[in-house]
């Protein structure tokens, strides 16, 4: 039990709590999808009892929602101008969720959503989906022109082009591993210097004032990984503002 | 920052060899990768599925509630305070504009009532000025003629007494004849000799 302690990668296992297998895949219910649920309740109850109210002067909590609400709205208003407002709950509910999970998962014995590829890959795609399909039914073969920046001479139009479509494939690979390599690093990184506290402490005295300093480490991570929580769901909501961009304004 | 991307570079290739590592069992054997304990938990492709279909139905629902429920509530809450603050801040502008014209209007009619009390106060000045001067020249008259009268009776009673004059001294010529001369003598004689004196 306690090398299953020090073990970093433990906290990343996937249980099955409920087994559900239809069509030969496995469908079970497990720690992920439990916290997934937690994530979504939490956010869910946390913005729809603070705003209960509808308070004229809003109080602390209510301001908090408001905060988000007006945050996230004014990020995809400067990217994509009033016309992107139609995705302003999309791009809310992907801010809110990430944040949430990322939140959830600094609790101890939490379980970090984000921190598997599949599920941040899942958000990225569906962001790069939307772009796709919108960019097609709002501009049909006129979106292809995000590709074709302009004012390039013609002789180095192939070579751009190729560039374009290689950065635009890339994308939902750097928005997914951005946030997942960001959440993993942190929970190992978290976990390996909580790892020393316990270790150091078992070798007696001297190992007790020894594991001040990975506790001090572990304390500043903490803080540190609150912050990359915040960031990164930012981040994510920022890049997803900037590609619906391109899905509403293709012409660069 | 640098910590984690250097513990996310090192734990990579780590999860990398491992992920190659039981690659090959997943490929040979695809029936039992559930409990597959060798393979870093994020890279394991058999909770794909699960992960993906529960993603789909939590992010779903959320997408919905927040469209349908949230957005439009917290939406709305911002909405009613900034319409309140601006029909505030017109009624406030109202107001100050009424103030303003309140303000005008009372200086307007401080200065109408300035010009109209001077103009009141000049007249008055002027009326008792005219007035003065009539009542001067008006006593001034009375009192002329009341100088003229007396003049007049100044005169008159001069003449008289001037005239009294002649007959006391006549008078008095006589009895001092008589008494000097023991004789009377004639009134005419007297008369003319006060008369020559006088003259």
């Amino acid at each position: 039990m306690a090398a299953d302690k020090v073990d970093p990668i433990h906290q990343f296992h996937i249980n099955k709590l409920i087994p559900i297998e239809i069509g030969g895949y496995d469908l079970s219910f497990t720690n992920s999808a439990l916290f997934m649920v937690a994530t979504v309740v939490v956010a869910a109850a946390f913005l729809f009892l603070t705003t209960s109210s509808r308070s004229l002067v809003p109080g602390r909590l209510q301001s908090i929602s408001e905060m988000a609400y007006e945050f996230v709205g004014n990020m995809l208003r400067d990217a994509a101008g009033t016309q992107g407002m139609k995705f302003f709950p999309f791009v809310f509910s992907l801010f809110m969720f990430v944040l949430v999970a990322n939140l959830l998962g600094l609790f101890p014995y939490f379980f970090t959503v984000t921190s598997h590829i599949i599920v941040t890959f899942g958000l990225a795609a569906l962001v790069i989906g939307t772009v796709v399909v919108y960019g097609f039914m709002k501009h049909g073969l006129g979106f292809l022109k995000l590709f074709v920046p302009h004012g390039v001479p013609v002789f180095l139009l192939p070579l751009v082009v190729l560039i374009e479509v290689i950065s635009f494939v890339s994308r939902p690979v750097s928005l997914s591993v951005r946030l997942f390599a960001n959440m993993l690093a942190g929970h190992i990184t978290l976990k390996v210097f909580s790892g020393f506290v316990v270790s150091l402490s078992a070798l007696g005295a001297v190992g007790v004032a020894g594991s001040v300093l990975p506790l001090a480490m572990a304390v500043a991570l903490t803080a540190l990984e609150l912050l990359v929580a915040f960031l990164q769901a930012y981040v994510f909501a920022v890049l997803t503002c900037m590609y619906l961009n391109d899905a509403l304004h293709p012409g660069h | 920052m640098f910590v984690t991307s250097a513990f996310a570079q090192e734990s990579a290739p780590a999860a990398d060899t491992s992920h190659a590592a039981t690659g090959g069992d997943a490929h040979s054997g695809t029936s039992v990768p559930a409990e597959a304990h060798g393979t870093f938990p994020p890279f394991d492709p058999a909770t794909f599925p699960s992960q993906l279909l529960w993603l789909a139905i939590t992010f779903g629902l959320f997408y919905l509630f927040l469209k349908r429920v949230v957005m439009p509530r917290v939406g709305g809450i911002i909405d009613v305070r900034n319409d309140r603050i601006t029909q505030d801040l017109d009624q406030a502008a109202k107001l100050k504009g009424e103030a303003d014209a309140a303000v005008a209007a009372y200086e307007q009619e401080l200065a109408e009532a300035k010009t109209n009390a001077n103009a009141i106060g000049q007249q008055a000045s002027d009326a008792a000025k005219a007035e003065a001067e009539t009542a001067r020249k008006k006593v001034e008259a009375a009192l002329d003629q009341k100088l003229g009268e007396a003049e007049a009776r100044i005169a008159s009673i001069k003449a008289n007494a001037m005239k009294e004059v002649g007959t006391i001294a006549e008078d008095t010529a006589s009895a001092i004849v008589e008494a000097l001369v023991g004789g009377k003598a004639s009134k005419a004689e007297i008369a003319a000799a006060v008369k020559s004196v006088a003259g």
